[in-house]
């Protein structure tokens, strides 16, 4: 049974506040930009090199967060059948992915001046490059399996073992000897980040996640009207 | 509440989660040591069958004052605060190679004491902090 009114209610909520939403990114963006370049510290160690790290952790979040709905969505699509999860997941992964990998890419610019290589095949490295894979799997299922309930199957499938990863990958830094250190945010512990690094990269965290929202109701409207285009199709 | 065919649902999916859990463990756990990216001095010191012939990688903290030059390599010694083994490296440093701080050296053993090495990485921890932030602490510990 499609739940007529859950998807009019994101739409609407989209189409009253979209404009709202990229001033608000805007601010977030621009504000944590200005700081993240010129008004934040250099680091003691890595000096001005770790300014890319006000981009490569946002990225790292939203990759391993978009995941995680997506295989949230999943598990309940396959359980409970409900038509706009595969949507809403479908609507997620465009912009993960590209945030997993603007995460390796920052990260892979970000190693070579401190660590002094683009790339080791350490855990955490290899767990985000798994990540990233498991993206693409998603997204080519949907765009190649013509048949729509197949798609929403297997894709549904690849959402919940990419899942998996998803723990071994936040937690690779802590099970294993890694290159990749260890978190500086954590749920458990104080903040080994100084303040005056620690709120810019909020505030980019912020305008991040809100760029992914803009992004995902974008994308969501294109998959509900195209899902409603091709259901009428079928019918005629 | 829930359908007979959600709960069955619910219950074949719980029961296939479990599964692909065990079963990743069981990989992780099997492949450690390639999954590991370095191993510590002490854990060199303490492996029983370690050959002296393979590429491995060792971490650790560079021992402070340890650093020295000689014409053709510079040596230095990686400890872990338990144990330390001797690192002798030709070849150009990367930046944030410097006492006190970690590294990760690639190479082979020439024995448990003695290593050479091919490539050096340095390893930076989780702290973050400004200049002035790092040596106001520092002037705190003296």
């Amino acid at each position: 049974m499609f739940k007529n009114f859950f998807p009019n209610k994101i739409l609407s909520f989209s189409n009253k506040f979209f404009g709202a939403l990229i001033v608000l990114m805007l601010f977030f963006v621009i504000v944590g930009f200005i700081y993240a370049l010129f008004l934040s510290p250099p680091d003691f160690t890595q000096g001005d090199s770790i300014r890319i790290m006000y981009v490569h952790v946002p990225a790292s979040f939203i990759a391993l967060g978009s995941f995680g709905l997506m295989g949230i969505a999943s598990i309940c699509n396959l359980i409970f059948k409900i038509k706009i999860l595969p949507l809403m997941a479908k609507s997620l992964a465009p912009v993960g992915s590209v945030f997993a990998l603007v995460s390796i890419v920052t990260g892979s610019l970000w190693g070579k001046p401190t660590w002094g290589v683009w790339w080791v095949w350490d855990a955490r490295l290899t767990s985000m490059l798994i990540l990233f894979i498991f993206y693409i799997a998603y997204i080519s299922v949907w765009k190649f399996v013509d048949n729509y309930e197949k798609a929403n199957k297997v894709s549904s499938v690849i959402a919940i073992i990419g899942s998996l990863n998803l723990p071994v990958i936040k937690y690779s830094v802590d099970w294993w000897s890694t290159l990749h250190q260890t978190s500086s945010i954590t749920l458990t512990s104080a903040p080994t980040i100084h303040y005056t690094m620690l709120i810019p990269l909020i505030i980019m965290i912020i305008g991040t996640v809100i760029y992914t929202l803009i992004i995902f109701l974008m994308r969501y409207k294109t998959e509900i009207m195209k899902f409603k285009l091709d259901k009428k199709n079928k019918e005629n | 509440m829930l359908s007979k065919k959600v709960r069955s649902r619910i219950v074949i999916l719980m029961f296939l989660l479990a599964l692909a859990i065990a079963v990743v463990y069981g990989v992780l756990k099997s492949l450690e040591e390639n999954v590991v990216y370095f191993l510590s001095p002490t854990e060199i010191n303490n492996k029983e069958n370690i050959s002296l012939n393979n590429k491995i990688r060792v971490g650790g903290l560079v021992k402070e004052g340890s650093i020295t030059n000689d014409q053709m390599s510079v040596n230095f010694i990686v400890t872990d605060l338990n144990n330390e083994i001797i690192v002798s490296y030709s070849g150009t440093l990367p930046n944030l190679f410097s006492e006190g701080k970690g590294v990760v050296v690639e190479g082979k053993l020439k024995d448990k004491k003695y290593f050479i090495a091919n490539k050096i990485l340095a390893k930076h921890d989780e702290n973050y902090m400004p200049p002035e932030v790092s040596q106001a602490l520092k002037k705190d510990k003296e």
